[in-house]
């Protein structure tokens, strides 16, 4: 089990790096200099030579890439060309943002998604099929959309929450209770468009895999035993449902990851997303690698606890991890 | 070909049997209908919505809520924006470029796919291994970072999306290909082909790929509502089509500035993509329970 998990933060790492190489090649080879846009658009040729020089930019492309590389993995990821902030300092303040945004959205849409999931495999009939309606609705809403929706209701019409930022601009002033809930209150619209979401595509998964093992032979025997249906359905069904849906989360970390950039966007939350669309904007080089780089970093170790939840929740592959052979 | 296992045949039967057990499932009913609505409304936008921007004087003409007449008498069912234009014609016109867009990165994510997984598939040792890799490490990208990064990169524009689109959402398919293709290759009638002399390339496009292609039709339905919704995303953010060409995307942007005083104007197209998105869905979820991949797999392999 370790060995298979080592093995997989090596690929990991294989990931990360590769992400980092294509992101290099491809920001160079774009139309658009950082070196004139940094000066202004009233400079004079040489202003953008010199400023081209000081950014390292007139050096070859394999040169400029060696370089970056070593700065890079030595954590020296350079200073923002906008800003002129190090980049390290701002991406260190944005990933917590990011972090708790999506980490308390992941669990609360898994909670609810597997609660509505399994009471759909149970019961069936018309709430199943209401459900199914309402999962695949909100499974098909755009983060963006739902984020301004209700920002119309909360934030417009019923003025109960704030639609902007991680605190409010007092939230310095506040103490004790009142800190936490201006936190919670700034958090509770962004939170609410990512979990909706999220459990409208994780119900319907579970649902899914629900039913796919409800046929097995060994849940008819678990009723034969005459154990009560709701026993059969946690300890027989959904215990062995949830392996694909463990790995579904894993799977699902890049888009979770991905609808948080547009929700990060939308309600100006302070988070790896922001800076990145930021960094894009401005085609500021040094924040969008380091940011790409974190995001790819995120995506991968969620995939790691994913692998390891699997390793634990199913012995079967524990036991392939030590034979040798690669569960495919 | 002839002979009891061509690759034609058994496709036409299986499929012949999909729109069978298709008409008695109302999700299917429901996909359908929706996704030929939204299609029709495309194609005949000039027809059914008329002129979007025939709009004379704004100041009488503008954020009139959603079923009324204005001054001149022109009936608005879904109100007007800040500048007059009707919604309900922006929307139809953003239908053409919205499923025109999502439709052929589909067909991109198809074409490349189906080219990755079948050669996987067919060709082991190392091309499968290589492709396989690729396979694995586009999965693991963030795709709306890569997303983002092209599309500002380069100047935005639909066919950008097309492309963009396209080439970050072939991985599932890859992955069904190949394992289709792997199942199918060790079949009798593949056997037979090359038996009787057929090169590689004709037993893959002629005999293999034609049973492989259940999986990808359902890839390509859910593909298309995911495609739709982040070609919107882009178009949101103002790196996809620009303005003043109308997509549910920029179309919800640019109802954001008025959600206080006309909120119809960001509803509507919004409305509309969940409708298409979830049409699309249901339709792949219909296909997909009455030829379920895996299932065909087993009885196949």
């Amino acid at each position: 089990m370790v060995l298979l998990l080592l093995r997989r933060a090596l690929s990991g790492a294989a990931v990360v790096f590769g992400v980092l190489t294509l992101m290099f090649f491809l920001l160079r080879l774009a139309p658009g200099d950082p070196a004139r846009l940094l000066v202004g658009p009233a400079a004079t040729e040489e202003q953008v030579t010199a400023q081209r020089r000081a950014l390292g930019l007139d050096r070859p492309l394999p040169a400029q890439y060696a370089a970056w590389l070593g700065r890079f993995v030595q954590g020296d990821w350079g200073t923002s060309i906008a800003t002129g902030r190090p980049v390290a300092s701002t991406l260190a303040e944005a990933w917590p943002a990011t972090v708790r945004l999506v980490g308390t959205s992941l669990v609360l849409s898994y909670l609810l998604g597997i609660a509505i999931g399994v009471l759909q495999a149970m019961r069936g009939g018309r709430l199943d099929t209401a459900l199914s309606v309402a999962t695949v609705t909100l499974f098909a809403l755009p983060g963006y959309w739902l984020g301004l929706m209700l920002v119309m209701v909360f934030t417009y019409q019923t003025r109960m929450l704030p639609a902007f930022g991680a605190a409010g601009f007092d939230s310095d002033f506040l103490t004790g209770w009142d800190r936490i809930a201006d936190r919670l209150r700034h958090l509770a619209l962004p939170l609410a468009t990512l979990t909706l979401i999220g459990i409208g595509g994780t119900a319907r998964y579970v649902r899914g895999a629900m039913l796919d093992v409800a046929g097995a032979p060994f849940v008819a025997i678990a009723r034969a035993k005459g154990l009560s249906p709701a026993r059969v359905a946690v300890r027989h069904v959904l215990r062995n449902a949830l392996i694909p849906v463990v790995t579904l989360l894993g799977l699902s970390l890049p888009a979770l990851f991905s609808g948080a950039v547009f929700i990060e966007a939308i309600f100006a939350w302070p988070g790896v997303g922001r800076v990145l669309v930021e960094g894009v904007v401005a085609r500021d080089y040094p924040i969008v690698m380091a940011a790409t780089a974190v995001s790819a970093a995120l995506v991968v170790a969620g995939n790691l606890l994913a692998e390891a939840l699997v390793g634990w929740a199913d012995p079967r592959v524990r036991a392939d991890a030590h034979g040798g052979g690669r569960a495919e | 070909m002839g002979g009891p296992e061509s690759a034609g045949g058994r496709a036409r039967r299986r499929a012949g049997g999909v729109t069978r057990g298709l008409w008695s499932d109302r999700r299917a009913i429901f996909g359908l209908v929706v996704l030929a609505a939204a299609v029709v409304v495309a194609l005949f936008a000039p027809v059914v919505a008329g002129d979007p921007i025939a709009q004379r004087d704004i100041v009488a003409t503008r954020f009139l809520p959603p079923l009324s007449i204005d001054v001149h008498g022109g009936f608005h069912a879904l109100g007007t924006d800040r500048f007059g234009r009707d919604v309900w014609a922006r929307l139809a016109y953003g239908a053409r470029v919205s499923l025109g867009v999502g439709t052929l990165a589909v067909l991109v994510s198809v074409l490349v796919g189906v080219a990755v997984g079948a050669a996987a598939g067919f060709w082991r040792g190392w091309p499968a291994t290589v492709l396989l890799g690729l396979t694995d490490f586009a999965l693991a990208l963030p795709r709306v970072v890569l997303l983002l990064l092209l599309a500002s990169l380069w100047q935005p524009s639909a066919g950008l999306v097309i492309l963009v689109l396209g080439l970050t959402g072939w991985m599932t398919i890859a992955r069904l290909v190949h394992g289709e293709v792997r199942a199918l290759a060790v079949r009798p009638f593949v056997e037979g082909a090359v038996g009787l002399g057929a090169s590689d390339l004709r037993v893959l496009v002629r005999h293999i790929l034609p049973n492989a292609m259940t999986p990808v039709i359902v890839a390509a339905a859910l593909g298309l509502g995911n495609a739709i919704m982040l070609e919107a995303g882009l178009s949101f953010l103002g790196l996809g089509v620009q303005p003043p060409t109308p997509s549910w995307g920029n179309l919800i942007a640019s109802g954001r500035d008025t959600l206080v005083n006309a909120p119809w104007v960001a509803a509507a197209p919004g409305v509309a993509l969940v409708l298409v998105v979830v049409g699309a869905t249901l339709l792949g979820d219909a296909v997909r329970d009455r030829l379920d991949p895996s299932l065909v797999v087993r009885r196949t392999a």
